[in-house]
């Protein structure tokens, strides 16, 4: 062996890749590694529909109170299920890119010609997997055990893709705390905090039934109870496209935040050069 | 971005310092020739990593430059890892994803057409000696076959310059002998230059063309291997008593012969002034003083001497010498190069 050796020339031609090239590949990773975890799966929507078997049977009083606007407390609960499923998909975002950084698969990416925007995207089609296995569930138990879908066929697929976006907008948001924290036990020490938002909104009640000032104010600005009341308006009225508008918008700001914060917290994160 | 065909690598007084933490690299040198193997030696917390993570763009410098492959590491951060493979200290594999997806990911990202980054994984992973496993999830692979993997993602779009951030910490014998082969092969076949860290002196000496030793952040001696030894020159004896009351009239006789130096609890170990020529005379001034010895040995200079020549302290890790782990393993005494004369 001698210092003067010649190199071999390359064998394999390499092409410049593309931003959306970097998705697809990064994508296709997280879709696999999510369908590779099927507790995580299972562990999303087991728990919102055990929460959702003991509400619709213990609070079924409440639908006698009134104004409330279904005769089905199981309807009416629904739509927090879909919600709580995105928020596990924050959860599952965060642990995963923590995951990797803890593992440093996140240094052997930055050694690639990876883009920034890319790992956020690609990192997030695990959680839109998330959220439309998690949407079709929790659809299918519902209707199974007799809950309403006022907007018929075409709402269950609005449901759907809303459902989508919620968990990849709230993914991005567990995505920033994952690489502002690089460490997965931080992220599910952090996850408590999200319930706070759900506990704190018209979970429970519509928002004009609830009648402590302080507790309807509260559910009032919190974003959440926007897009409970986005699921629920399909599920109980219909096409409402004010409580539509109201929801998609949230979904759409939290999504446009969250993916701000994570680019952020990505171009903190990779130190390269 | 320009083509480079320098496949060499060049420090200047670089230096990385943490926030409310020490100066981990404290002004470090070096240049390594294209095609070389240069082993990076030193104890845990030398600075070698973070001089691997400098080197390879993960993390930028405090001061200092430094060229890798012709790039400069701060200001053509792109074009730098383009040219070199990485293996860091830990193999960072995702559990859930077998080694060809491993491999699909790494090419598709470095932008290797499918059908070729197949071929390319499936030649790897051949060559690696994972083809078996090739399908089956990382997460139950041994620690040698991470390192395999790892290794042979580090390859994927044939880089000119090659680091490995000890590549050998953990493995058994087997796994390091494959891994020394192949990087050997790298170096001779394809001209790679490779960057290779490490605490086992072993490895250094049998691989490395070149050597720097580095502590505390700072490069303490830097040359081929056999040059910094003759540096040393000088075998080492070590001795022990047959009674542990003659200690001291051994230490007595023995320091006629040279410079007392550190030795095993329980003997005596000077260097020797006129090398292993004076060997018979010392087993004579021993008889001669009615020294009883239980055991003598003669130690040829190593790396591990060349560093406590240079820093006053023995390597860390010399005692994890792979070498020892395996002689240990399979119940016998390492023999290194411990050469026993008699008693």
């Amino acid at each position: 062996m001698s210092a003067d050796t010649a190199t071999v020339p390359a064998a394999y031609a390499r092409e410049r890749t593309g931003t959306w090239t970097q998705v697809g590949h990064l994508a296709r990773r997280s879709v696999v590694r999510t369908v590779r975890q099927p507790a995580v799966i299972v562990s999303s929507m087991v728990f919102p529909l055990f929460l959702l078997a003991i509400n619709a049977s213990g609070l079924a009083a409440a639908t006698d109170l009134p104004g409330f606007p279904t005769d089905s407390y199981l309807t009416f609960f629904l739509a927090v299920t879909f919600m709580q499923g995105a928020l596990f998909s924050t959860m599952g975002a965060g642990q995963a890119i923590a995951g990797d950084i803890q593992l440093g698969f996140f240094n052997r990416l930055q050694l690639t010609p990876l883009r920034g925007p890319a790992l956020v995207a690609g990192q997030l089609a695990g959680a839109l997997l998330l959220g439309l296995v998690q949407a079709l569930g929790f659809l299918t138990v519902g209707l199974a055990f007799g809950a309403d879908l006022e907007a018929g066929a075409a709402g269950a697929l609005a449901l759907v893709a809303l459902s989508c976006l919620v968990s990849v907008a709230f993914g991005s948001i567990g995505l920033t705390v994952g690489l502002r924290t690089g460490n997965a036990e931080q992220v599910q020490g952090a996850f408590p905090l999200l319930f706070v938002f759900l506990f704190f909104s018209s979970l429970a009640l519509p928002r004009d039934l609830i009648a402590n000032d302080w507790f309807q104010t509260l559910a009032t600005i919190n974003p959440v109870s926007y897009v409970i009341e986005a699921y629920r308006s399909l599920l109980i009225e219909g096409w409402d496209v004010e409580a539509l508008a109201l929801g998609l918008a949230v979904a759409v700001g939290v999504l446009v935040a969250g993916l701000f914060a994570a680019n952020a917290a990505l171009r903190t994160r990779m130190e390269r050069t | 971005m320009a083509e480079s065909t320098d496949n060499g690598i060049e420090a200047e007084g670089l230096v990385r310092e943490f926030k409310k933490g020490p100066r981990a690299v404290d002004g470090i040198d070096l240049t390594v020739a294209p095609g070389e193997i240069y082993g990076f030696l030193g104890p845990n917390g030398a600075g070698k990593s973070t001089t691997v993570h400098m080197l390879t763009t993960l993390l930028p410098p405090t001061a200092g430059t430094a060229r890798v492959g012709g790039h400069d590491i701060v200001r053509e951060g792109p074009a730098v890892r383009d040219t070199i493979g990485v293996a860091l200290q830990e193999a960072a594999l995702d559990p859930f994803l077998t080694a060809h997806e491993h491999m699909r990911l790494q090419a598709g990202m470095h932008g290797i057409p499918r059908t070729a980054a197949a071929r390319r994984g499936a030649e790897l992973i051949a060559r690696v000696g994972l083809s078996e496993a090739a399908d089956r999830k990382v997460g139950g692979y041994s620690g040698g076959m991470r390192r395999r993997l790892d290794l042979a993602l580090a390859l994927v779009h044939e880089p000119r310059i090659l680091f490995l951030d000890e590549p050998t910490t953990g493995l058994d014998v087997q796994s390091r002998t494959a891994l020394w082969d192949e990087v050997t092969r790298l170096s001779s076949e394809r001209g790679v230059t490779v960057f290779l860290t490490t605490q086992y002196l072993e490895e250094a000496d049998a691989l490395a063309q070149r050597v720097a030793i580095i502590d505390v952040g700072k490069i303490v001696a830097d040359g081929t291997p056999d040059s910094l030894k003759a540096e040393i020159g000088r075998p080492t004896v070590e001795a022990i008593p047959a009674e542990v009351a003659q200690r001291e009239r051994m230490r007595d006789v023995l320091g006629r012969f040279g410079t007392e130096t550190a030795a095993a609890p329980g003997a005596v170990a000077v260097r020797l002034d006129d090398g292993t020529e004076e060997l018979a005379e010392v087993v004579r001034a021993l008889d001669g003083a009615g020294v009883r010895v239980a055991n003598l040995e003669i130690h040829a200079p190593t790396l591990d001497d060349v560093f406590l020549a240079k820093t006053g302290k023995r390597l860390e890790g010399a005692g994890d010498d792979p070498e020892a782990e395996a002689a240990r393993a399979a119940g016998r005494e390492p023999t290194g190069e411990l050469e026993t004369v008699g008693a």
